[in-house]
């Protein structure tokens, strides 16, 4: 029960006037921001994260996490209603999602699919509540040998899982740490890859390459698409939502399947793309409806939308217990928490109480205020992907260029900005996943300390990591993550051949 | 190198996807070994406190190259190589379009400060690339500028980049 005394004084920090205030702020803009093409969740927060420098770090981190369930909600109303979508999450809702409103019945689709996200975000707060103070207490067992294998765990599935381009993504995650390092060794003081350049000294800062990286590259590829919006009209009233919601019940299967994918994606660093893809697979695989998935299924809405946001949502629980991050929004805000002067790690949850359960609770607040900002505003946001691209696009540069000349009031970044859109184009148009590259940026200084932290002392060497049982089980879990499409191909050869072998007797 | 990179272009027209991809590998190919060489400068054994500061960097350069060289032989020799053009010039002159205007842009901050040139980019760019009317251009322009200021230097107390005009403003 102690989480649920810690969960109250939790929300007796998030209800004053300043930090809902802060709340609404971040739910409004992020909902502005997922809808705008080349704005999403990650450099969104990315761009906000020196205008709260200043700010308390609780009501800054509300503030920050509420743009990102904004964003994660307007994903949604640009798949349905113009059949683009707005996060690389909610392409699974475009396949039902746009087909309905083409039937007119945007305003169920949309409602479902809020609704849906609700649920997944509520079900991903819970685990977090209950979950993530377990965690971190059995974290805090962990030494820099544990630690630096449940990083190479973090970074290993993430290549394990990635069937199409297991090399891209390693290519990625190397640039990540490569760019990690740049600037002053923090062990030994030595300069590394500065090639004698004093203004690398202080090294690539992240929030710059997630600016360019997701803003500028974004701005880049829409321009090419040549973006003509065409949408249809989303009126919600509350007829339709009381009638939506009357037929939700039915998908209740759908509901609880697509958030145990979600959940286990978030922890799991998986991320929110393939779970929708998943949840959205799974309900065609098992739903009765299955074969009409495609032409405007309230449940092919549903499934995506419920797994994507208990995936963005539960990405926070490593992000909370063990300073990990599940995603490249989270990894962004893991940024924050260092640039507020919080240490992340599972000392979080012993040191920094209000802090921590001041977001939980706005977790649980900022959700449910957000589904009700977007029932009812969703014509008004509509309406801004309506304005034209010639005057959208070159605001947003404007933001961002700001944004990446604040972080360190240099120069320099707005160049390395330009620099890393160009790049973010062509890698985005190689399909180079970005969010690995991005988590090793934020992490790879960590890593290595942590690494170089097992390495202290005599006779050190790689047999560290397979020093006790719990390194050693991480460890080799990891290994086992990174060569699994080898394991699961000898492991089907090995029974194919076995089969052969009964059969000859 | 240089010989296979041309073997992969179609006849005419732009670079194939394939080909790209194959470039990019050659680059991070060329990065990786750009931080191998660095690294090995700085030590990459052991000392007797543990590992020096360019173990850590030298292996990443190290996985960049091997993981470069699977992509690329991939996107040379992979079964299902995409010979789509990677980019029409028509649709490549439209990202120019952003990109030069905006690399002006960020040379202006630098002599114009941050909020005149975000103006003239703003407007130029509606003007020359949207056909917006002058009465909007204006508008908005202006607006959008008026509302950051307020925000970041007044608001935030976040100093930009200023130029001869906000000077002339006492700012």
């Amino acid at each position: 029960m102690d989480e649920l005394n810690a969960l109250f004084h939790g929300f007796s920090t998030v209800l004053s006037w300043y930090n809902l205030g802060m709340m609404f702020i971040g739910l409004v803009l992020g909902v502005i921001i997922g809808v705008l093409p080349g704005l999403g969740g990650p450099n969104g927060v990315a761009i906000l994260l020196p205008l709260t420098f200043t700010m308390p770090p609780t009501s800054a981190i509300i503030m920050l996490s509420c743009i990102y369930w904004g964003s994660l909600f307007a994903g949604a109303i640009t798949s349905i209603l113009f059949n683009i979508p707005g996060e690389t999450s909610s392409v699974a809702t475009t396949f039902d999602g746009y087909p309905l409103a083409q039937q007119g019945r945007a305003g169920n689709a949309l409602t479902a699919s809020f609704t849906g996200s609700f649920v997944g975000a509520l079900s991903g707060v819970l685990l977090i509540t209950f979950l993530a103070p377990l965690v971190s207490k059995f974290a805090l067992r962990f030494g820099p040998p544990e630690f630096f294998a449940v990083f190479l765990l973090t970074f290993c599935s993430f290549v394990g899982t990635d069937k199409k381009t297991p090399f891209k993504t390693i290519i990625s995650m190397m640039l990540g740490f490569g760019l990690a390092a740049i600037g002053m060794d923090t062990v030994s003081g030595e300069l590394r890859m500065t090639f004698g350049w004093s203004e690398l000294l202080r090294g690539v800062d992240f929030l710059v390459v997630v600016i360019g990286l997701f803003g500028i590259g974004e701005i880049l590829v829409s321009m090419e698409e040549g973006l003509k919006f065409e949408g249809k009209n989303g009126r919600i009233n509350l007829k339709v939502v009381l009638q939506t919601w009357k037929e939700m019940p039915r998908y209740w299967m759908t509901l609880i399947r697509s958030t145990l994918v979600g959940c286990w994606m978030g922890v799991t660093p998986g991320g929110a793309t393939a779970a929708s893809f998943m949840g959205y697979g799974l309900a065609q695989r098992f739903s009765r409806n299955g074969h009409k998935f495609g032409t405007g299924e309230i449940e092919g809405v549903i499934a995506p939308e419920t797994a994507a946001h208990a995936s963005g949502t539960s990405a926070l629980l490593p992000m909370l217990a063990l300073g990990i991050p599940g995603s490249a929004t989270a990894a962004v805000l893991l940024g924050g928490l260092m640039i507020w002067g919080l240490q992340p790690g599972p000392l979080l949850f012993t040191e920094q109480k209000d802090f921590v359960w001041g977001l939980i609770a706005s977790m649980y607040l900022g959700n449910f205020v957000g589904l009700i900002i977007v029932l009812s505003t969703v014509p008004l946001f509509a309406a801004i992907l309506r304005i034209p691209f010639a005057i959208v696009a070159p605001i947003i540069i404007v933001v961002c260029a700001i944004g990446a000349y604040s972080v360190n009031n240099a120069m320099l970044d707005v160049w390395f900005m330009l620099l890393f859109g160009v790049i973010g184009y062509v890698l985005k148009k190689l399909s180079y996943p970005l969010a690995p590259m991005i988590l090793a940026l934020v992490l790879g200084d960590r890593m290595e300390d942590a690494f170089r932290q097992s390495m202290l002392g005599p006779g050190t060497g790689l047999h560290v990591f397979w020093s006790n049982g719990l390194v050693g089980t991480i460890t080799t879990l990891a290994l086992i993550m990174l060569f699994w499409p080898l394991v699961s191909l000898l492991w089907r050869m090995a029974r194919k051949s076995g089969r052969d072998t009964v059969a000859q007797h | 190198m240089d010989q296979q990179q041309t073997q992969g272009r179609p006849s005419g027209g732009g670079l194939s996807h394939s080909a790209v991809d194959a470039i990019t590998a050659v680059v991070f190919f060329a990065v990786g070994v750009v931080m191998m060489v660095d690294n090995h400068r700085i030590g990459i054994t052991w000392a007797t406190d543990g590992p020096e500061s360019g173990y850590f960097p030298f292996h990443i350069g190290l996985i960049i190259c091997i993981a470069s060289v699977a992509v690329f032989l991939k996107a040379m020799f992979g079964k299902h190589r995409n010979q789509e053009i990677f980019v029409s010039w028509a649709r490549f002159r439209l990202v120019l379009l952003v990109l030069l205007p905006t690399a002006l842009y960020i040379l202006l901050i630098q002599l114009l400060g941050i909020y005149v040139a975000s103006a003239l980019f703003i407007a130029a760019f509606m003007r020359l690339l949207g056909k917006i009317s002058w009465l909007k251009t204006v508008l908005v322009s202006v607006g959008v500028n008026a509302v950051l200021f307020w925000m970041f230097e007044v608001q935030f107390m976040v100093p930009l980049p200023k130029g001869p005009l906000e000077a002339l403003f006492g700012y």
